[in-house]
């Protein structure tokens, strides 16, 4: 079996070979006579004026050149370049050489003389400066060659010496781009010019014009991402660029301190005009700190950046970049920050009443005070002040990295960051949110701090506010006032803006199940109870008091005193919300209380390996149906999928799973019983119904393909194998249907073809996987496909009945993770009575917001469908900038959808839902297939298969109450 | 050359800015404005320091304000119209479309409340700003033919601007009042590194160093919002631009955040006009508002109302913004008389306050104030000072003569002796001297300024390419002949300058001779040299003659034996003047004789 597999690719490998050597070999024998180039030829020498010629110049650079062409379309373009005394032709021509070097398979080693050739009369600066772009373009084309790189290094080093800026630039270029890396391998290649690169370039940092000191820089850059390791050396010379006049220099400058100081962290340098030491990172990180209070915002935007990705930066130098001394006439003055700590820390939270405390205190040696500080005084004070929000959001950004990696800071800088919550741009707000959601292991939170924090619940962004309680979700408060405080703002949140329900609800899950301690002595008071009288029960429905609730069912769980707070109703109502938001109200363990408690808490108490186990006997159950009776087989089949459907419902862990082999299953369900029909051997006219039962259960099968395969993220390879191996099966089933329905033979024979074409590209995709399909259609398929091609349709259809009847039924094995997409429209709710009116003809806009999860790319594939009521069905596409990301794997969909309709006589329910989008082109499988190695042969298959565009509904649709009135006249 | 600087006010004090320039040949008038503590003729500056006698026009070139509050524009009509002055004014845009208004205002407290006499008219008014040129930030205008001036942003208040003036290659940048740190409203201030032989800079916070704009917002609003809600009124006194709208925008989101009622009232008159110019000027302010006026215009206000009179005494809290800002007249003065002895009332200097007014005597502590009629006012209310002021702080100043890079730096605009300790600061840092004159003072500044000369271009580009790589921070020597005819300066290469002075050349040559002991026979000696030479001048070329002697470039050397004592051998060196270093290196090398070891 395999023998014969591995010969049919060779077959396959060879054939495909020799068709490119006849090829090439019939394009050279073209070459030496070339239409193109013989056409260019004419023109240039037709044209009397330089006007003329960069016409056709232009003309021709419009058109494609074959790669067979290019070396005799170069050699005239040359021949005319050393003809030409208008400078401006010579230009274009230099620019259509390097364009026509880049052609994809064209190896232009064979015109690196002439190009460089060309350099040598040059006088125009422009046209050397566009030569040598060509000749970077030549050398980037021709990397593994080490010896025309020398000599393009070589050519540039000469012409560095050019007045002209353009001219020098592009050698920097040059050098940056194609300058050795590896020494040894350089000393080798060219002997008597064993320059070192670095020198030559930093030779050009003092260059007189600005942007030749930019290339410089930017090609040292390049030399160290290219793998050379940069010389110590450099560094003192990039920190006299830091005060250039010119911003660019200086923002490249900046970079390249940067790179240094990654390079060399330990390395000691001196301070001047002192005889102490520092390690060059903190020299380092002091000097970009300074370009944080930069003349140009570009600079300080990088500067920013940069920051952030120090981390072997010392502490106290960190520590630094918050502080700021201030003073009011000539006396120290304590900052807001500090007053507000030393008051918490006093034990008197401020009341801020006192305002004496404002005041300046101690006086300040003179001598002291340094205005501008060298080190990294303030850097983020004022980054974070500066008036370009883009300034503020980099410096955000840097110290959410720093505080990640040292906690010590993160407790430091965390009055800045919710400081930062009251920025008058919203992106910033957000961005300092989500920083702080992102260092809040290393934090807590004092109550002032909480305070500020919670002021901004009442903003009227929603990505605000959702920012916010995902923030509450994982912060640590310090006492129960602030669990109280947070509890209040939460519920005046809520009654605020009550489309934030379920934000709210999970945001309290998490503060009561991080809190239980802080929790406990506010629950009395939190459930209104008291010791002698009963109070009135709570309305179940309310959401605010469930908010509660949800709180404190959370801290019960790992606080078992709690429970005897409860009261009667409480306990009615943890049974209730246990049930009805089993997702957020957690099990408990209630003492006396069984009757409530035991019977559920134990059945569901989640313990993940049973089920996982259970999901996998069940599968290998399954697996060894092939030795059941086909009665058996399918009463099995119908149990498992049974099982597997509520192990999802129950386990949302393993919901990916359980749904993705359940579908599966169906579809081996489907297929078994299109087969079982006991009446295909009956003459085909007489089982129209059965025909329809099996054809219908071969297009099921497709669509659950098609499902399987792009609805779950985390599919491997192995498992596309087996999705595309069932899809065939289904279209054997319905060719196999087709045949038995249809009379006359014509329509088959494309049919036929058609499938045997598939088969073959099957075969070509997973060629690595078919070892592992022993015994399975395909297997089966491919023995048989030399008979397949010779014979005719009706005994193909045979065939492959038989076939499928004889196929066993394949393993589908489980990758680690599986998550089915789903979507979920938040926004409309569908329960609204009142028509959204509008004049007919005219526009409507309906909000829509949904969440979805375990979505790849929701930008390219999420579509949201609206039908009306008469059929008509619309798609629409959201813009990218509709699609948030709050999370890994989760995205949210807030978008408008604009309808619009003919007048009705009264009013009507349209259904929304979103679509997953697919395109097999994009399937996974192909996309590992490089497409160069078989394409050709595929050219002749149908556009259609390679690219079958469809879309699979994944929310539930939603119905709005629409009425379009008719225009008033 | 020299830049005279006059102070007729503004040194050394808040207040009555006006400085006079003199900057090689040309004198022009910075700032023109009025003290607000006082009444009387000490109010203006004293011009007369100006011309003692002689029309103002002949001797100033132009007068430039930087912006619109009184202290830099409010002897404007005054100066132009009753002193006499007819050339041209500067000013931004918004300057000239809001100064107008203020003036106005600053006339009817005088004339019509307090009934002065002896005060400019409305008529006055309008005749001086026809005399007023607007310009744009960045451009460059130029005076006359020499004096040019270019406008730079200066946040502190809507078209306030930093101005460089520029006669020839000496310049000088006034920033007027300015603010490094952006505010609500406002942009920072920004000046590239444009390196003028001097800065005038204000330094009215010379010895402060402030908290981050956040803290001092959230303090002011905390502030603001305990008193309303205790019930008390509160009363900011604030300039009527400037200030007032950043607050506004301030209190205005923050009602909104907060769902607020409390009333909020701005004293009516300007408000209107002046809100209209903000929303105009979109362009002037900060980056926020430049984004988000297409959706709304911050200054479209919502909760903020205009204010009557009768309203004072309604019960409830309220908060009022009330003009002036320093307690020292008009409407505010008014309110806070009424609401002084409450102590739940609270009033909030969100600002500076020159000495002599009502603002300063609170601030600094005093409960008891004389009022006019002999009254005396008793304070119960609480005080507050915000530095709302939109002034640079110590750190700012110094961040602006950083991005500056001047040569010297003259601080006005503040007190002495705050001044003395910011001066030390710069002198200490930037190592470039400063001064700090006082009123009426003259400084004189030596600059060093640089005269362009007219070389031709062969010339440079044959001397160019005679160095090694040309390079930007050094100076480069260039050898050629300068030619001062007709008030020009021209550098020719020598062959060009005999040819236009028909002068014939002569060559310049220096000989010297060296002795040397050596008994050895001469051209021994000669090679003895040759070798020692060539291992010293490696990078020259040494060539040893057939004749016997040797050349290292253009010099010679010959060697014959002395005379008298043929163990002395005399070397003979020539060079010409053009070798002269080399020359001289060469000869004093070979004094030191020829090393022992090359036998």
């Amino acid at each position: 079996m395999a023998a014969h597999l591995k010969k049919r690719v060779y077959e396959e490998f060879t054939k495909v070979v020799q068709q490119q050597h006849e090829d090439l070999s019939a394009k050279k024998l073209r070459l030496t006579k070339p239409s193109k180039s013989a056409a260019l030829h004419v023109d240039l020498c037709k044209a009397t004026s330089p006007t003329d010629a960069l016409q056709y110049l232009l003309q021709f650079a419009r058109k494609p050149v074959e790669v067979e062409s290019v070396e005799g379309v170069v050699r005239i373009l040359l021949e005319h370049y050393y003809k030409e005394n208008d400078a401006s032709v010579r230009l274009k021509i230099a620019s259509l050489l390097g364009l026509l070097s880049k052609t994809a398979g064209f190896s232009p080693d064979c015109i690196v003389d002439d190009a460089i050739n060309t350099l040598q009369n040059e006088k125009s600066h422009q046209v050397l400066a566009q030569l040598l772009d060509t000749l970077l373009v030549i050398g980037t084309k021709l990397t593994e060659n080490p010896s025309v790189r020398m000599r393009l290094v070589e050519v540039a080093c000469k012409h560095l010496t050019d007045s002209s800026h353009g001219v020098r630039n592009k050698c920097l270029q040059l050098i940056g781009c194609l300058g050795p890396v590896e020494k040894g391998v350089a000393k080798e290649a060219e002997n008597q010019a064993a320059k070192d690169v670095q020198k030559i370039i930093g030779d050009h940092f003092n260059d007189q014009d600005p942007r030749v000191r930019t290339a410089a820089i930017k090609a040292m850059l390049q030399l160290h991402e290219r793998g050379l390791k940069l010389q110590q050396a450099i560094y003192s010379q990039a920190c006299k660029l830091l005060a250039d006049d010119y911003e660019q220099v200086r923002s490249a400058a900046v970079q390249l301190i940067w790179v240094l100081s990654q390079l060399y962290p330990e390395s000691i340098v001196p301070i001047p005009s002192s005889n102490e030491e520092i390690r060059l990172v903190d020299d380092a990180f002091g000097k970009i700190c300074h370009m944080v209070s930069d003349g140009s915002w570009v600079v300080r935007v990088q500067a920013a950046k940069l920051l952030g990705s120090m981390q072997q930066v010392s502490s106290h130098f960190l520590e630094q970049t918050l502080d700021k001394k201030l003073m009011s006439d000539l006396r120290r003055k304590r900052t807001a920050h500090e007053r507000a700590k030393e008051l918490y820390s006093s034990g008197e939270f401020s009341s801020g009443r006192k305002w004496g405390d404002d005041a300046p205190k101690e006086e300040i040696d003179t001598g002291a005070v340094n205005l501008i500080e060298s080190g990294a005084c303030g850097a983020f004070v004022h980054g974070l002040e500066d008036e370009m929000y883009e300034v503020r959001i980099a410096a955000v950004e840097a110290l959410c990295m720093l505080a990640q990696s040292s906690p010590s800071f993160a407790e430091k800088c965390l009055d800045f960051l919710v400081d930062m919550f009251n920025d008058e741009i919203e992106e910033v707000r957000l961005q300092s949110i989500h920083t702080m959601r992102k260092i809040s292991n290393n934090i807590t939170l004092r109550e002032d701090q909480l305070d500020t924090v919670l002021a901004v619940l009442e903003d009227s962004s929603r990505d605000i506010r959702e920012a916010l309680h995902e923030l509450l979700c994982c912060t640590n408060v310090s006492t129960k006032e602030g669990i109280h405080l947070a509890l209040v703002e939460l519920l005046k949140n809520l009654t605020k803006y009550p489309t934030d329900r379920e934000s709210i609800w999970k945001c309290l899950k998490f503060l009561g199940s991080r809190h239980p301690t802080l929790v406990l002595p506010l629950v009395p008071e939190l459930l209104s109870t008291h010791p002698f009288f009963d109070t009135p029960e709570p309305d179940m429905d309310d959401p605010a008091y469930i908010a509660v609730l949800v709180l404190i069912f959370n801290a019960a769980k790992s606080c078992p005193t709690m429970p005897a707070l409860f009261s009667d109703h409480t306990f009615r109502h943890y049974a209730y919300l246990r049930d009805s938001l089993s997702h957020l109200v957690p099990p408990l363990r209630l003492p006396g209380r069984k009757l409530v408690s035991s019977p559920v808490s134990p059945s569901i108490t989640p313990h993940e390996d049973p089920s996982q186990q259970f999901l996998h006997q069940s599968l290998e159950r399954v697996y060894n149906l092939q030795h059941l009776d086909p009665q058996g087989i399918q009463e099995l089949l119908e149990f498992t999928i049974r099982d597997l459907q509520r192990l999802g419902e129950l386990q949302s862990e393993l919901a990916g799973m359980a749904d993705f082999t359940a579908t599966y299953l169906q579809c081996q369900l489907l297929l078994i019983k299109a087969l079982q029909e006991k009446l295909w051997n009956v003459a085909a006219p007489l089982y129209l119904k059965q025909n329809a039962l099996a054809s219908a259960a071969a297009k099921q099968i497709l669509e659950e393909t098609y499902k399987m395969e792009f609805m779950y993220s985390g599919v491997e390879s192995r498992q596309v194998v087996i999705i595309h191996h069932m899809r065939l099966q289904a279209k054997a089933l319905q060719l196999i249907v087709t045949a038995r329905t249809t009379r006359g033979v014509e329509p088959l024979f494309g049919m036929c073809e058609k499938f045997l074409q598939e088969v073959d590209s099957f075969q070509r995709c997973f060629i690595s996987e078919l070892p592992h399909m022993q015994g399975s259609f395909v297997d089966k398929l491919l023995d048989l496909m030399p008979r397949l091609v010779t014979s005719k349709p009706s005994e193909v259809v045979k065939i492959l009945q038989t076939t499928l009847r004889q196929s066993t039924f394949l393993h589908l094995p489980l990758p680690e993770q599986l998550h089915r997409a789903t979507a979920n429209i938040i926004e409309p709710t569908g329960e609204s009575d009142n028509p959204l009116r509008f004049t007919s003809g005219l526009v409507v806009a309906l909000d829509v917001d949904a969440t979805l999860e375990h979505v790849q790319d929701p930008q390219g594939t999420v579509k949201v469908q609206v039908l009306y009521p008469d059929g008509q069905a619309q798609i629409i596409h959201p813009k990218p900038a509709d699609f948030r990301n709050p999370g890994p794997g989760r995205h949210r969909l807030i978008t408008q959808v604009y309808l619009s309709h003919t007048a009705w006589t009264e009013p009507c329910q349209i259904e929304v839902r979103l679509l997953l989008a697919y395109n097999s082109n994009r399937s996974k499988a192909s996309a590992k297939i490089p497409k160069a190695t078989w394409s050709e042969s595929l050219e002749a298959l149908p556009q259609s298969e390679n690219g079958i565009e469809g879309t699979i509904p994944f929310s539930k649709p939603v119905k709005v109450y629409i009425m379009p009135k008719p225009a008033r006249r | 050359l020299v830049i005279l600087l006059l102070a007729p006010g503004a040194g050394q004090d808040v207040g009555r800015s006006c400085i006079l320039v003199s900057i090689a040949g040309k004198n022009v008038m910075l700032d023109c404005g009025m003290h607000m503590g006082y009444n009387d003729d000490r109010r203006f500056p004293d011009f007369s320091y100006i011309t003692q006698n002689g029309r103002l026009t002949d001797f100033l070139d132009c007068v430039i304000i930087s912006h619109f509050h009184l202290d830099h524009c409010g002897a404007l009509p005054y100066f132009s119209e009753m002193v006499g002055y007819d050339g041209p004014i500067y000013m931004t845009h918004p300057t000239k479309a809001i100064c107008p208004i203020l003036l106005e205002d600053y006339r009817k407290i005088t004339v019509d409340k307090k009934g002065e006499i002896n005060f400019f008219t409305s008529q006055m008014i309008k005749d001086c700003m026809k005399k007023v040129v607007a310009v744009h930030l960045h451009q460059t205008v130029q005076v006359d033919e020499e004096l040019e001036i270019k406008a730079y942003y200066a946040g502190h208040v809507l078209g306030a601007a930093m101005f460089q003036i520029k006669v020839g290659c000496e310049s000088v940048v006034y920033t007027g009042d300015y603010n490094m740190t952006p505010d609500r409203h406002l942009g920072a201030a920004w000046i590239d590194k444009c390196r003028p032989d001097l800065l005038i800079t204000e330094s009215t916070y010379a010895t402060t160093i402030r908290d981050s704009k956040r803290c001092r917002e959230r303090d002011f609003l905390k502030k603001v919002h305990e008193t309303v809600e205790r019930g008390g009124k509160v009363l900011i006194p604030v300039f009527a631009l400037g200030r007032a709208q950043e607050l506004c925008i301030l209190l205005e989101t923050f009602w909104e955040r907060m769902n607020l009622k409390a009333p909020i009232y701005f004293s009516t008159g300007l408000t209107e006009k002046a809100n209209h110019y903000y929303k105009l000027f979109i362009t002037w302010t900060n980056q926020k508002i430049r984004k988000t006026f297409v959706q709304r215009n911050m200054f479209e206000f919502k909760h903020i109302k205009a204010f009557d009179r009768a309203f004072a005494d309604n019960p409830g809290p309220m908060v009022v913004f009330a003009t002036p800002g320093m307690l020292h007249a008009g409407q505010s003065l008014q309110i806070f008389r009424k609401w002084a002895g409450n102590e739940k009332n609270m009033v909030i200097m969100p600002g500076y306050c020159v000495q002599g007014t009502v603002g300063h005597k609170i601030l600094s502590g005093q409960r008891k104030l004389e009022m006019e009629g002999r009254q005396i006012l008793e304070v119960k209310m609480q005080v507050e000072y915000m530095s709302f002021s939109a002034h640079a702080d110590a750190k700012g100043i110094m961040q602006l003569i950083r991005q500056a890079e001047p040569r010297n730096v003259l601080l006005v605009h503040g007190e002495a002796k705050k001044m003395e300790f910011l001066k030390q600061k710069i002198e200490q840092e930037f190592h470039v001297s400063c001064y700090m004159p006082a009123n009426g003072e003259t400084t004189t500044i030596l600059t060093n300024p640089s005269i362009p000369v007219d070389i031709s271009l062969g010339l440079l580009k044959r001397e160019t390419a005679i160095g090694l790589l040309p390079d930007v921070k050094k100076p480069k020597l260039m050898h050629g002949t300068l030619i001062m005819k007709d008030n020009s300066f021209r550098l020719v290469s020598p062959e060009q300058a005999l040819k236009e002075l028909g002068l014939a050349e002569h060559q310049l040559r220096f000989t010297c001779r060296v002795h040397i002991q050596d008994p050895r026979k001469e051209h021994e000696t000669v090679l003895r040299v040759y070798n020692h030479l060539k291992g010293v001048l490696k990078d020259y070329s040494v060539q040893h003659l057939p004749d016997g002697s040797i050349t290292v470039e253009s010099i010679l050397i010959q060697a014959t034996a002395h005379s008298e004592d043929q163990g002395t051998k005399v070397l003979l060196v020539s060079w010409t003047y053009q070798d002269e270093e080399l020359g001289s290196y060469l000869t004093s090398l070979l004094k030191k004789g020829l090393p022992q070891s090359t036998s």
